[in-house]
């Protein structure tokens, strides 16, 4: 039974939480797994680092605290330099290229884009965070596309469905365009690597 | 009976378990509830309070705890399924009224999602440390009910379980989560509402006149008669007799509470629940509740690659205690292990139950996070010994 494990970091405000929940549903109720979602509940106000963690299970997940980081997103700065010791060598780092400036180690597969940019020229910064879950999405192959689709329609406010879906295949395509098949360059695979026992 | 559909959200959810127990309330046919919104279980009556305008429930939001337990007892007694929401702070100031709901015998849940304590304590961070007072917190003798869930599903499918006990022996029910458990998100199932059982309020046949809202009728629960339904009785936290009337006496104080203790001492083997697992041959038992079951879980695991013989018993009904199974096993193993988000609070239960025959080794956390599962391998290893 594999075992995953992601941290999505960012600022409060940049819809950290809204993302770490498409992908929990995405992966439990639309591709009939287990995901066991936490978000940090300090006093993140607004600007300040924010946090949630996923756990993914074919089977029941007992354990729902992290125990090893197989992929970090990180949509802030701030974000990236808490968690970057947390992540496996081999766990891959999804960042916004314009925020964070990841020192990696070597061999480790990162993956960067400019969601926020994108998410201004789709006309609404606020969906920054679906165009970093699109690229995600293509970046880790966790469920299939219609998958992440139904999550991300089922998530929003409604309404905003066609707005978010946009900002989701913006992502998606962005990585399709930048990495080819699927490879950055030198790196020998996009999949999430851990296989463990639950 | 079946319950009301218009409370059920029937489908495949990914919700954190506040919304869980929200949902499983209105589920289970909950229509009041009156509360002081409080950290870590806001999001408990964020939900009831945005969806109770769709199936004819009344959420008010109260001066403060006190006022809150007030009113849920108040419209249990117009025959309303109610329920409260709180967190330790507000858990202590609804004491006193947790203990005219036992006297007064007026079914109700309420919701206790733990956090750090004591006083203000970690609002925002876990804790299971209000489990004794849970058992213990209002003054004077009675018995009463308390649950403990471990995920999302679970406290949806408990919450149910609580409006129905509470029901049955007309007593407050305790649902005791953790904020772990509360700020957990994963997928929840909730079925049609022509697969949700639910227990009515039992009311009187009796016509007004000869009707005394204490009268057992050889039965263990007396039955029950809505307030403004022309029955004209009175109900008091006094010691009363089966007429409600207040007496004074010894002879009345050993009927009143004695009822109180027993209606649940009598019944227990029903209302006892908790899960087994690995317990036949076990050398060390391990008793878990709430989110330490599943904490629990890999130590457990890890303690078996070492060649330990672990079984496990996780609460869910947490109070009444399963004190014959506890005493059955404490015969027959070497130790039982009792991690828990408390400095030690029911493994002096499980000690008292062991009485003797196998000691109970408590794996304390004084709450802000949960257990390092090595904490747990390694007092599993010292009990095996």
């Amino acid at each position: 039974m594999s075992r995953k494990e992601i941290r999505i970091t960012g600022f409060g405000g940049q819809g950290v939480v809204l993302s770490g929940h498409i992908i929990g549903r995405a992966y439990s109720i639309d591709a009939g797994n287990e995901a066991t979602m936490i978000q940090s509940f300090g006093p993140e106000a607004r600007g300040s680092a924010c946090s949630t963690t996923l756990v993914l299970s074919e089977g029941e997940v007992l354990y729902p605290y992290l125990q090893e980081l197989d992929a970090l997103v990180a949509m802030s700065g701030d974000g990236y330099e808490k968690y970057k010791d947390d992540l496996n060598d081999d766990g891959i780092l999804v960042y916004e290229k314009d925020l964070v400036k990841p020192t990696l180690k070597e061999g480790q597969p990162a993956y960067g884009i400019t969601s926020t940019r994108i998410a201004e020229e789709i006309g609404r910064v606020i969906v920054q965070n679906i165009v970093m879950l699109g690229f995600f999405a293509a970046v880790t192959d966790l469920v299939t596309k219609e998958q992440w689709e139904n999550a991300i329609k089922d998530s929003v406010p409604a309404g905003t469905e066609e707005l978010n879906l946009k900002a989701f295949r913006a992502g998606w395509d962005y990585f399709d365009e930048h990495y080819d098949g699927g490879k950055p360059a030198g790196q020998e695979t996009a999949s999430i690597p851990a296989e463990k026992a639950d | 009976m079946k319950t009301d559909p218009a409370g059920v959200l029937t489908g495949a959810h990914y919700l954190d378990g506040d919304f869980a127990a929200g949902e499983g309330a209105m589920a289970a046919g909950c229509r009041f509830v009156a509360g002081y919104p409080i950290t870590p279980s806001t999001e408990v009556v964020e939900r009831i309070a945005r969806r109770f305008p769709m199936m004819g429930g009344t959420f008010i939001q109260m001066e403060d705890e006190l006022a809150s337990m007030a009113a849920v007892v108040g419209a249990s007694w117009t025959g309303t399924k109610s329920m409260t929401v709180t967190s330790g702070p507000g858990f202590s100031l609804m004491m006193e009224n947790i203990g005219l709901a036992a006297m007064m015998e007026t079914p109700c849940v309420v919701v206790n999602v733990q956090r750090g304590g004591p006083s203000t304590g970690l609002p925002t961070m876990t804790g299971q440390a209000d489990m004794m007072q849970a058992r213990w917190g209002s003054h004077g003798d009675y018995e009463l009910i308390a649950m403990s869930p471990k995920s999302p599903q679970e406290t949806f499918d408990l919450m149910i379980d609580a409006f129905n006990i509470s029901e049955i022996y007309r007593v407050p029910v305790l649902f005791m989560m953790d904020e772990c458990v509360g700020h957990m998100t994963e997928k929840v199932i909730i079925p049609p509402a022509e697969e949700i059982e639910i227990v009515a309020r039992k009311l009187t046949d009796k016509k007004p006149g000869e009707y005394w809202p204490y009268e057992l009728n050889g039965g263990d629960i007396p039955e029950f008669a809505r307030a403004g339904d022309g029955y004209h009785f009175h109900s008091t936290g006094l010691t009363h007799d089966y007429r409600g009337y207040p007496e004074m006496s010894a002879e009345c104080q050993w009927d009143c509470v004695g009822h109180l203790v027993n209606k649940i001492h009598n019944n227990v083997d029903d209302i006892v629940r908790f899960e087994e697992e690995e317990i036949e041959g076990a050398d060390v038992v391990v008793l878990t509740y709430g989110i330490t079951s599943r904490v629990a879980r890999l130590g457990i695991e890890m303690a078996r690659d070492k060649g330990i013989k672990v079984g496990s018993i996780r609460l869910i009904v947490v109070w009444p205690f399963p004190e014959k199974r506890i005493r059955e096993l404490a015969g027959k193993i070497k130790g039982f292990v009792v991690p828990e988000i408390n400095l030690g609070q029911m493994v002096l239960e499980v000690e008292r139950c062991a009485a003797g025959q196998a000691p109970a080794i408590g794996v304390p956390h004084p709450g802000g996070g949960v257990h390092d599962p090595n904490a747990i391998v390694e007092a599993i290893v010292g009990a095996a010994k």
